[in-house]
Protein backbone atom coordinates (compact mmCIF):
# COMPACT_ATOMS: atom_id res chain seq x y z
CA UNK A 1 0.00 0.00 0.00
CA UNK A 2 2.74 2.42 1.04
CA UNK A 3 4.52 1.43 -2.36
CA UNK A 4 1.51 2.18 -4.28
CA UNK A 5 1.15 5.56 -2.59
CA UNK A 6 4.98 6.07 -3.29
CA UNK A 7 4.70 5.21 -7.22
CA UNK A 8 1.19 7.53 -7.61
CA UNK A 9 3.54 10.62 -6.25
CA UNK A 10 6.24 9.90 -8.27
CA UNK A 11 3.41 9.35 -11.23
CA UNK A 12 2.02 12.85 -10.56
CA UNK A 13 5.27 15.03 -10.13
CA UNK A 14 6.43 13.51 -13.42
CA UNK A 15 2.85 14.17 -14.89
CA UNK A 16 3.29 18.14 -14.03
CA UNK A 17 6.93 18.12 -14.64
CA UNK A 18 5.56 17.54 -18.15
CA UNK A 19 3.26 19.69 -18.00
CA UNK A 20 5.54 22.49 -17.47
CA UNK A 21 7.69 21.88 -19.75
CA UNK A 22 4.96 21.80 -22.48
CA UNK A 23 3.86 25.18 -21.64
CA UNK A 24 5.35 28.21 -24.27
CA UNK A 25 8.29 29.42 -22.87
CA UNK A 26 10.17 32.65 -23.39
CA UNK A 27 13.43 31.71 -25.22
CA UNK A 28 15.04 35.13 -25.01
CA UNK A 29 15.05 34.64 -21.29
CA UNK A 30 16.91 31.11 -21.57
CA UNK A 31 19.46 33.29 -23.02
CA UNK A 32 19.40 35.68 -20.16
CA UNK A 33 17.45 38.08 -23.00
CA UNK A 34 19.42 40.12 -25.33
CA UNK A 35 20.97 42.74 -22.96
CA UNK A 36 23.97 42.17 -20.39
CA UNK A 37 23.67 45.47 -19.04
CA UNK A 38 26.08 47.89 -21.01
CA UNK A 39 27.18 51.60 -20.64
CA UNK A 40 25.27 53.83 -22.52
CA UNK A 41 26.34 57.22 -23.52
CA UNK A 42 24.05 59.58 -23.69
CA UNK A 43 23.89 61.73 -26.63
CA UNK A 44 21.92 64.13 -28.37
CA UNK A 45 21.52 66.80 -25.50
CA UNK A 46 21.39 69.52 -28.25
CA UNK A 47 20.06 69.34 -31.89
CA UNK A 48 23.56 70.89 -32.81
CA UNK A 49 27.31 71.49 -31.44
CA UNK A 50 26.23 74.94 -30.41
CA UNK A 51 23.25 76.23 -27.27
CA UNK A 52 22.38 79.20 -29.69
CA UNK A 53 25.68 81.66 -29.35
CA UNK A 54 27.70 79.08 -27.23
CA UNK A 55 29.03 75.58 -27.33
CA UNK A 56 27.14 73.28 -26.33
CA UNK A 57 27.85 69.89 -24.27
CA UNK A 58 27.59 67.99 -28.04
CA UNK A 59 30.50 66.74 -30.14
CA UNK A 60 29.82 66.28 -33.91
CA UNK A 61 30.64 62.78 -35.12
CA UNK A 62 33.78 62.26 -36.67
CA UNK A 63 34.07 62.21 -40.77
CA UNK A 64 31.34 64.67 -40.07
CA UNK A 65 31.86 68.80 -41.67
CA UNK A 66 29.64 71.06 -40.30
CA UNK A 67 28.96 74.09 -42.24
CA UNK A 68 26.98 76.94 -40.40
CA UNK A 69 25.93 79.68 -41.65
CA UNK A 70 25.04 82.52 -38.58
CA UNK A 71 22.84 85.69 -39.43
CA UNK A 72 22.38 88.36 -36.76
CA UNK A 73 20.16 91.34 -38.27
CA UNK A 74 20.01 94.87 -36.75
CA UNK A 75 18.18 95.44 -33.86
CA UNK A 76 14.08 94.85 -34.10
CA UNK A 77 13.01 98.15 -32.85
CA UNK A 78 14.26 100.30 -35.76
CA UNK A 79 10.46 100.19 -36.98
CA UNK A 80 9.60 99.40 -40.42
CA UNK A 81 11.78 101.55 -42.23
CA UNK A 82 14.82 99.09 -41.74
CA UNK A 83 12.15 96.22 -42.07
CA UNK A 84 12.83 95.12 -38.18
CA UNK A 85 16.31 95.59 -38.26
CA UNK A 86 16.31 93.10 -41.25
CA UNK A 87 17.98 95.37 -43.87
CA UNK A 88 20.82 95.09 -42.21
CA UNK A 89 23.05 91.77 -41.26
CA UNK A 90 26.03 90.97 -40.38
CA UNK A 91 26.70 87.20 -40.44
CA UNK A 92 29.46 84.29 -39.82
CA UNK A 93 30.68 81.47 -42.32
CA UNK A 94 31.79 78.82 -40.39
CA UNK A 95 32.98 74.83 -40.59
CA UNK A 96 33.32 72.63 -37.80
CA UNK A 97 35.15 69.22 -38.11
CA UNK A 98 34.22 66.03 -36.22
CA UNK A 99 38.26 64.50 -35.85
CA UNK A 100 37.68 61.69 -33.15
CA UNK A 101 34.14 60.86 -31.04
CA UNK A 102 35.40 63.43 -28.01
CA UNK A 103 37.04 65.69 -30.58
CA UNK A 104 36.35 69.05 -32.73
CA UNK A 105 37.85 72.03 -34.33
CA UNK A 106 35.75 74.86 -36.29
CA UNK A 107 36.74 77.73 -38.36
CA UNK A 108 34.89 80.89 -38.81
CA UNK A 109 35.47 84.40 -40.87
CA UNK A 110 32.43 86.92 -39.37
CA UNK A 111 31.39 90.23 -41.33
CA UNK A 112 31.67 91.87 -38.07
CA UNK A 113 35.48 93.41 -37.34
CA UNK A 114 36.41 91.28 -40.49
CA UNK A 115 37.44 88.28 -37.67
CA UNK A 116 38.75 84.80 -38.05
CA UNK A 117 38.25 82.65 -35.34
CA UNK A 118 39.06 78.84 -34.48
CA UNK A 119 38.40 76.66 -31.44
CA UNK A 120 39.43 73.10 -30.74
CA UNK A 121 36.78 71.22 -28.68
CA UNK A 122 37.36 68.37 -26.34
CA UNK A 123 35.14 65.95 -23.94
CA UNK A 124 37.02 64.74 -21.25
CA UNK A 125 33.42 62.94 -19.46
CA UNK A 126 31.05 61.75 -21.47
CA UNK A 127 27.23 61.79 -19.50
CA UNK A 128 26.31 57.65 -19.41
CA UNK A 129 23.87 55.24 -18.32
CA UNK A 130 24.59 51.62 -16.90
CA UNK A 131 28.03 50.26 -15.69
CA UNK A 132 30.32 52.76 -14.96
CA UNK A 133 27.38 55.60 -15.61
CA UNK A 134 28.81 59.39 -15.20
CA UNK A 135 25.80 61.75 -14.77
CA UNK A 136 27.44 64.71 -15.99
CA UNK A 137 29.48 65.77 -19.41
CA UNK A 138 32.77 67.40 -19.09
CA UNK A 139 34.28 69.40 -22.05
CA UNK A 140 36.80 71.89 -22.80
CA UNK A 141 37.14 74.62 -25.48
CA UNK A 142 39.79 76.55 -26.36
CA UNK A 143 39.52 79.31 -29.11
CA UNK A 144 41.10 82.43 -30.56
CA UNK A 145 40.36 85.10 -32.70
CA UNK A 146 41.61 87.37 -34.56
CA UNK A 147 40.72 91.18 -36.45
CA UNK A 148 41.80 91.51 -39.92
CA UNK A 149 40.65 95.19 -39.56
CA UNK A 150 43.23 97.68 -40.56
CA UNK A 151 44.61 99.48 -37.74
CA UNK A 152 42.79 102.68 -36.72
CA UNK A 153 45.72 104.30 -35.37
CA UNK A 154 48.52 104.30 -37.89
CA UNK A 155 50.52 107.04 -35.94
CA UNK A 156 51.63 104.18 -33.43
CA UNK A 157 53.51 101.20 -33.12
CA UNK A 158 50.66 98.72 -33.81
CA UNK A 159 51.96 95.25 -32.27
CA UNK A 160 50.32 91.72 -34.54
CA UNK A 161 49.82 90.04 -31.20
CA UNK A 162 47.18 93.16 -30.74
CA UNK A 163 44.37 91.74 -32.97
CA UNK A 164 44.17 88.60 -31.30
CA UNK A 165 42.01 87.27 -28.03
CA UNK A 166 42.02 83.79 -26.81
CA UNK A 167 38.71 82.61 -24.57
CA UNK A 168 39.08 78.96 -22.84
CA UNK A 169 35.88 77.61 -21.38
CA UNK A 170 34.93 74.68 -19.49
CA UNK A 171 31.48 72.84 -20.55
CA UNK A 172 29.62 70.90 -17.69
CA UNK A 173 26.44 69.79 -18.86
CA UNK A 174 23.78 67.08 -18.16
CA UNK A 175 20.85 65.95 -20.20
CA UNK A 176 17.89 65.08 -17.60
CA UNK A 177 15.65 64.13 -19.72
CA UNK A 178 14.66 63.62 -23.00
CA UNK A 179 13.03 66.81 -23.28
CA UNK A 180 15.56 68.70 -21.02
CA UNK A 181 19.49 69.65 -21.09
CA UNK A 182 21.52 71.89 -19.02
CA UNK A 183 24.72 73.05 -18.94
CA UNK A 184 27.09 75.40 -17.37
CA UNK A 185 29.93 77.34 -19.02
CA UNK A 186 32.62 78.99 -16.37
CA UNK A 187 34.48 81.01 -19.27
CA UNK A 188 37.49 83.64 -19.57
CA UNK A 189 38.30 85.42 -22.48
CA UNK A 190 41.74 87.27 -22.67
CA UNK A 191 42.34 90.37 -24.83
CA UNK A 192 45.74 91.31 -26.12
CA UNK A 193 45.35 94.54 -26.42
CA UNK A 194 42.32 96.38 -24.57
CA UNK A 195 40.64 100.35 -25.20
CA UNK A 196 41.11 101.76 -21.64
CA UNK A 197 42.33 101.31 -18.17
CA UNK A 198 38.95 100.05 -16.45
CA UNK A 199 38.68 97.30 -19.16
CA UNK A 200 39.95 94.08 -18.31
CA UNK A 201 42.52 91.96 -20.19
CA UNK A 202 40.66 88.80 -18.56
CA UNK A 203 36.89 88.93 -18.51
CA UNK A 204 35.79 86.06 -16.14
CA UNK A 205 31.97 84.77 -16.88
CA UNK A 206 29.59 81.69 -16.31
CA UNK A 207 27.48 81.08 -18.61
CA UNK A 208 24.45 78.48 -18.67
CA UNK A 209 22.73 77.07 -21.87
CA UNK A 210 19.27 75.11 -21.66
CA UNK A 211 17.15 73.06 -24.36
CA UNK A 212 13.52 72.05 -23.64
CA UNK A 213 12.10 69.90 -26.73
CA UNK A 214 8.92 70.85 -28.07
CA UNK A 215 8.20 68.18 -30.41
CA UNK A 216 10.34 65.58 -32.02
CA UNK A 217 11.69 68.30 -33.97
CA UNK A 218 11.07 71.40 -32.58
CA UNK A 219 12.65 72.97 -28.97
CA UNK A 220 13.55 76.04 -27.33
CA UNK A 221 16.96 77.34 -26.32
CA UNK A 222 18.20 79.82 -23.99
CA UNK A 223 22.13 80.76 -23.61
CA UNK A 224 23.05 83.76 -21.03
CA UNK A 225 26.46 84.55 -19.75
CA UNK A 226 26.52 86.78 -16.47
CA UNK A 227 30.29 88.42 -16.81
CA UNK A 228 31.74 88.56 -13.50
CA UNK A 229 34.20 91.81 -14.11
CA UNK A 230 32.89 94.00 -16.84
CA UNK A 231 33.83 96.92 -17.13
CA UNK A 232 31.02 98.83 -15.03
CA UNK A 233 31.81 102.21 -17.52
CA UNK A 234 31.59 101.08 -21.34
CA UNK A 235 27.96 100.34 -20.44
CA UNK A 236 28.26 96.90 -21.86
CA UNK A 237 25.52 94.26 -21.19
CA UNK A 238 25.26 90.38 -20.43
CA UNK A 239 24.55 88.55 -23.59
CA UNK A 240 21.06 86.33 -23.67
CA UNK A 241 19.81 84.96 -26.82
CA UNK A 242 16.29 83.29 -27.18
CA UNK A 243 15.02 80.85 -29.62
CA UNK A 244 14.09 77.94 -31.05
CA UNK A 245 16.13 74.91 -32.84
CA UNK A 246 14.21 73.75 -36.18
CA UNK A 247 15.46 70.45 -37.63
CA UNK A 248 14.36 68.62 -40.70
CA UNK A 249 16.05 66.24 -42.73
CA UNK A 250 19.74 67.39 -42.99
CA UNK A 251 19.82 70.78 -41.71
CA UNK A 252 19.14 72.42 -38.10
CA UNK A 253 17.60 76.04 -38.37
CA UNK A 254 18.12 77.98 -35.01
CA UNK A 255 16.11 81.20 -35.03
CA UNK A 256 16.49 83.21 -32.19
CA UNK A 257 16.12 86.92 -30.86
CA UNK A 258 19.42 88.24 -28.89
CA UNK A 259 21.04 91.35 -27.81
CA UNK A 260 24.69 90.01 -28.83
CA UNK A 261 27.46 91.93 -30.71
CA UNK A 262 28.99 89.46 -33.20
CA UNK A 263 29.15 86.13 -33.29
CA UNK A 264 32.54 84.61 -31.03
CA UNK A 265 33.01 84.44 -27.71
CA UNK A 266 35.34 87.30 -27.29
CA UNK A 267 32.74 89.41 -28.98
CA UNK A 268 29.57 88.74 -27.49
CA UNK A 269 31.13 88.73 -23.68
CA UNK A 270 32.84 92.18 -24.65
CA UNK A 271 31.30 94.35 -27.12
CA UNK A 272 27.55 93.56 -26.44
CA UNK A 273 25.76 96.82 -25.63
CA UNK A 274 21.93 96.27 -26.45
CA UNK A 275 19.88 96.40 -23.67
CA UNK A 276 16.96 93.41 -23.75
CA UNK A 277 14.62 95.92 -21.75
CA UNK A 278 14.84 98.51 -24.31
CA UNK A 279 13.77 96.20 -26.64
CA UNK A 280 17.55 96.44 -28.58
CA UNK A 281 17.21 93.33 -29.37
CA UNK A 282 17.96 91.35 -33.08
CA UNK A 283 16.76 88.74 -34.84
CA UNK A 284 19.18 86.19 -36.13
CA UNK A 285 19.34 82.45 -37.59
CA UNK A 286 21.61 79.92 -37.65
CA UNK A 287 21.59 77.08 -40.25
CA UNK A 288 23.65 74.17 -39.70
CA UNK A 289 24.23 71.92 -42.34
CA UNK A 290 26.08 68.63 -42.04
CA UNK A 291 27.86 66.59 -44.43
CA UNK A 292 29.51 63.41 -44.14
CA UNK A 293 33.22 64.01 -45.58
CA UNK A 294 34.23 60.23 -44.28
CA UNK A 295 32.33 57.24 -44.40
CA UNK A 296 31.93 55.18 -41.28
CA UNK A 297 33.42 51.60 -42.61
CA UNK A 298 31.03 49.04 -42.70
CA UNK B 1 16.41 -3.32 -1.83
CA UNK B 2 12.73 -2.84 -4.35
CA UNK B 3 12.63 0.09 -3.33
CA UNK B 4 16.06 1.44 -3.87
CA UNK B 5 15.89 -0.11 -7.80
CA UNK B 6 12.35 1.82 -8.32
CA UNK B 7 13.93 4.76 -7.01
CA UNK B 8 17.04 4.53 -9.50
CA UNK B 9 14.45 3.73 -12.37
CA UNK B 10 12.48 6.72 -11.27
CA UNK B 11 15.58 8.97 -11.18
CA UNK B 12 16.13 7.18 -15.23
CA UNK B 13 12.61 8.72 -16.17
CA UNK B 14 12.94 12.07 -14.61
CA UNK B 15 16.59 12.57 -16.31
CA UNK B 16 14.79 11.37 -19.73
CA UNK B 17 11.76 13.97 -19.04
CA UNK B 18 14.51 17.10 -18.59
CA UNK B 19 14.52 19.43 -21.73
CA UNK B 20 16.91 17.40 -23.75
CA UNK B 21 19.48 19.66 -25.87
CA UNK B 22 17.44 21.11 -28.76
CA UNK B 23 17.67 24.92 -28.53
CA UNK B 24 19.95 27.05 -30.45
CA UNK B 25 21.03 30.37 -29.97
CA UNK B 26 23.21 33.21 -30.68
CA UNK B 27 23.96 36.73 -29.51
CA UNK B 28 25.78 37.76 -32.60
CA UNK B 29 23.57 37.53 -35.17
CA UNK B 30 23.36 39.99 -38.05
CA UNK B 31 19.97 41.71 -39.53
CA UNK B 32 20.84 44.67 -42.06
CA UNK B 33 18.05 46.95 -43.14
CA UNK B 34 17.73 48.97 -46.25
CA UNK B 35 15.47 51.38 -47.92
CA UNK B 36 16.35 52.18 -51.52
CA UNK B 37 15.00 55.16 -53.94
CA UNK B 38 16.02 57.25 -57.02
CA UNK B 39 17.24 59.87 -54.27
CA UNK B 40 19.45 57.46 -51.42
CA UNK B 41 20.49 54.43 -50.69
CA UNK B 42 20.35 53.86 -46.52
CA UNK B 43 21.57 50.74 -44.78
CA UNK B 44 22.39 49.82 -41.63
CA UNK B 45 23.89 47.24 -39.86
CA UNK B 46 23.04 45.56 -36.16
CA UNK B 47 25.24 42.76 -35.50
CA UNK B 48 24.17 42.01 -32.01
CA UNK B 49 21.30 40.47 -32.39
CA UNK B 50 19.99 37.82 -29.86
CA UNK B 51 17.88 34.51 -32.03
CA UNK B 52 17.04 31.42 -29.99
CA UNK B 53 15.30 28.43 -31.68
CA UNK B 54 13.67 25.47 -30.03
CA UNK B 55 14.26 22.49 -33.01
CA UNK B 56 11.98 20.05 -31.20
CA UNK B 57 8.61 23.03 -31.28
CA UNK B 58 10.01 25.07 -33.98
CA UNK B 59 9.82 28.01 -31.68
CA UNK B 60 11.74 30.92 -32.81
CA UNK B 61 12.53 34.16 -31.52
CA UNK B 62 14.57 37.10 -32.34
CA UNK B 63 15.51 39.87 -30.68
CA UNK B 64 17.64 43.42 -30.94
CA UNK B 65 18.70 46.81 -29.30
CA UNK B 66 17.28 49.49 -31.86
CA UNK B 67 20.60 51.51 -30.92
CA UNK B 68 22.86 48.57 -32.36
CA UNK B 69 22.09 49.94 -35.55
CA UNK B 70 25.07 51.23 -37.28
CA UNK B 71 24.42 53.83 -40.63
CA UNK B 72 27.64 54.82 -42.77
CA UNK B 73 25.99 58.62 -41.59
CA UNK B 74 26.13 59.46 -38.00
CA UNK B 75 23.42 62.38 -38.52
CA UNK B 76 21.39 59.21 -40.31
CA UNK B 77 21.91 57.61 -37.23
CA UNK B 78 20.75 60.32 -35.24
CA UNK B 79 17.92 60.69 -36.63
CA UNK B 80 17.08 57.37 -36.74
CA UNK B 81 17.31 56.76 -33.06
CA UNK B 82 16.10 60.67 -32.54
CA UNK B 83 13.05 60.92 -34.83
CA UNK B 84 12.08 57.37 -36.34
CA UNK B 85 12.73 54.67 -34.60
CA UNK B 86 12.71 56.38 -30.97
CA UNK B 87 15.08 54.34 -29.29
CA UNK B 88 14.50 55.93 -26.04
CA UNK B 89 10.72 55.17 -25.71
CA UNK B 90 11.10 51.73 -27.68
CA UNK B 91 14.99 50.25 -27.24
CA UNK B 92 13.83 46.82 -28.12
CA UNK B 93 12.89 45.26 -31.48
CA UNK B 94 11.37 41.99 -30.91
CA UNK B 95 10.47 38.86 -33.13
CA UNK B 96 8.22 35.84 -31.82
CA UNK B 97 7.36 33.21 -33.94
CA UNK B 98 7.39 29.65 -35.03
CA UNK B 99 8.82 27.72 -38.03
CA UNK B 100 5.27 26.13 -39.01
CA UNK B 101 7.51 23.55 -41.37
CA UNK B 102 9.49 22.18 -38.54
CA UNK B 103 8.58 18.96 -39.12
CA UNK B 104 10.12 19.24 -42.41
CA UNK B 105 13.49 19.86 -40.69
CA UNK B 106 15.78 17.64 -39.81
CA UNK B 107 18.07 19.60 -37.48
CA UNK B 108 20.50 16.64 -37.02
CA UNK B 109 21.49 16.11 -40.80
CA UNK B 110 23.31 18.07 -42.71
CA UNK B 111 21.46 20.01 -45.27
CA UNK B 112 19.54 23.18 -46.52
CA UNK B 113 15.59 23.41 -45.53
CA UNK B 114 13.34 26.17 -46.45
CA UNK B 115 11.56 27.59 -43.38
CA UNK B 116 8.21 28.94 -43.39
CA UNK B 117 7.95 31.13 -40.16
CA UNK B 118 5.23 32.73 -39.09
CA UNK B 119 4.76 35.09 -36.19
CA UNK B 120 4.49 38.60 -34.52
CA UNK B 121 6.80 41.56 -34.98
CA UNK B 122 7.47 44.49 -32.51
CA UNK B 123 8.87 47.55 -33.82
CA UNK B 124 8.21 50.93 -32.05
CA UNK B 125 5.89 49.72 -29.76
CA UNK B 126 3.87 48.54 -32.44
CA UNK B 127 3.14 44.41 -32.90
CA UNK B 128 2.17 43.43 -36.53
CA UNK B 129 2.41 39.61 -37.56
CA UNK B 130 4.34 38.81 -39.93
CA UNK B 131 5.16 35.48 -42.18
CA UNK B 132 8.07 34.91 -44.55
CA UNK B 133 10.19 32.24 -45.73
CA UNK B 134 13.76 31.78 -45.37
CA UNK B 135 16.74 28.80 -44.97
CA UNK B 136 17.71 27.07 -42.51
CA UNK B 137 20.97 25.58 -42.66
CA UNK B 138 22.38 22.51 -40.90
CA UNK B 139 26.22 22.23 -40.91
CA UNK B 140 28.56 20.65 -38.41
CA UNK B 141 26.09 21.03 -35.17
CA UNK B 142 25.45 24.58 -35.84
CA UNK B 143 22.09 26.12 -37.66
CA UNK B 144 22.66 29.09 -39.85
CA UNK B 145 19.14 31.08 -40.41
CA UNK B 146 18.61 33.27 -43.63
CA UNK B 147 15.86 35.20 -44.54
CA UNK B 148 14.62 38.51 -46.04
CA UNK B 149 11.20 40.54 -45.41
CA UNK B 150 9.96 43.50 -45.60
CA UNK B 151 8.62 45.81 -43.61
CA UNK B 152 6.23 48.58 -44.34
CA UNK B 153 7.21 51.54 -42.33
CA UNK B 154 3.62 52.97 -41.87
CA UNK B 155 2.43 49.79 -40.25
CA UNK B 156 4.46 50.21 -36.95
CA UNK B 157 3.58 54.26 -36.54
CA UNK B 158 6.93 55.30 -38.09
CA UNK B 159 6.45 58.41 -39.88
CA UNK B 160 8.43 60.15 -42.63
CA UNK B 161 8.14 63.57 -42.64
CA UNK B 162 7.12 65.19 -46.33
CA UNK B 163 10.09 66.59 -46.47
CA UNK B 164 12.40 63.56 -47.21
CA UNK B 165 9.80 61.12 -48.25
CA UNK B 166 12.12 60.83 -51.82
CA UNK B 167 14.77 60.02 -49.72
CA UNK B 168 13.41 57.27 -47.11
CA UNK B 169 11.57 54.19 -48.74
CA UNK B 170 8.16 53.30 -47.38
CA UNK B 171 9.05 50.07 -47.34
CA UNK B 172 12.25 48.64 -45.76
CA UNK B 173 13.99 45.37 -46.35
CA UNK B 174 15.12 43.36 -43.68
CA UNK B 175 17.80 40.65 -44.06
CA UNK B 176 18.85 38.52 -41.71
CA UNK B 177 21.76 36.31 -41.20
CA UNK B 178 22.45 34.53 -37.86
CA UNK B 179 24.63 31.24 -36.79
CA UNK B 180 23.17 29.58 -33.73
CA UNK B 181 25.53 26.82 -31.78
CA UNK B 182 24.04 24.54 -29.37
CA UNK B 183 22.16 26.14 -26.09
CA UNK B 184 24.02 24.32 -23.26
CA UNK B 185 21.71 24.54 -20.08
Amino acid sequence: MRMAKYILTVCLLMIAGHMLYAQEEDLLKLVGGEEKPQKQYVDYAFKSSRVIMSHSMEVIRPGVMDMRILHRFGNVNRGAYEFFGLDNASMRLGFDFGITKNLMAGIGRSTNKKELDGFIKYRLIHQAKGPGAMPFSFLLVGGSSMTLLKWADTSRKNFFTSRIGYYGQAIIGRKFSEGFSLQFMPTIVHRNLVATQNDPHDLLAMGAGARLKLSKRISLNVDYYYRLNPNPEDGTQNPLSVGFDIETGGHVFQLHFTNAAGMNEKVFLLETTNKWEKGDIQFGFNISRSFQVKKKKK
Amino acid sequence: MKKQILTAVIILFAASSLPAQDKYFTKSGKIVFSSKTSMENIEAHNKSVTCVLDTKTGNMQFALLMKGFEFEKALMQEHFNENYAESHKFPKAEFKGQVINNNEISYTKDGNYTAKVKGKLTIHGETKEVETQGTITVKGGRIETDAVFHVTLADYKIEIPALVKDNISKTVSVTIDCTLDLLKS
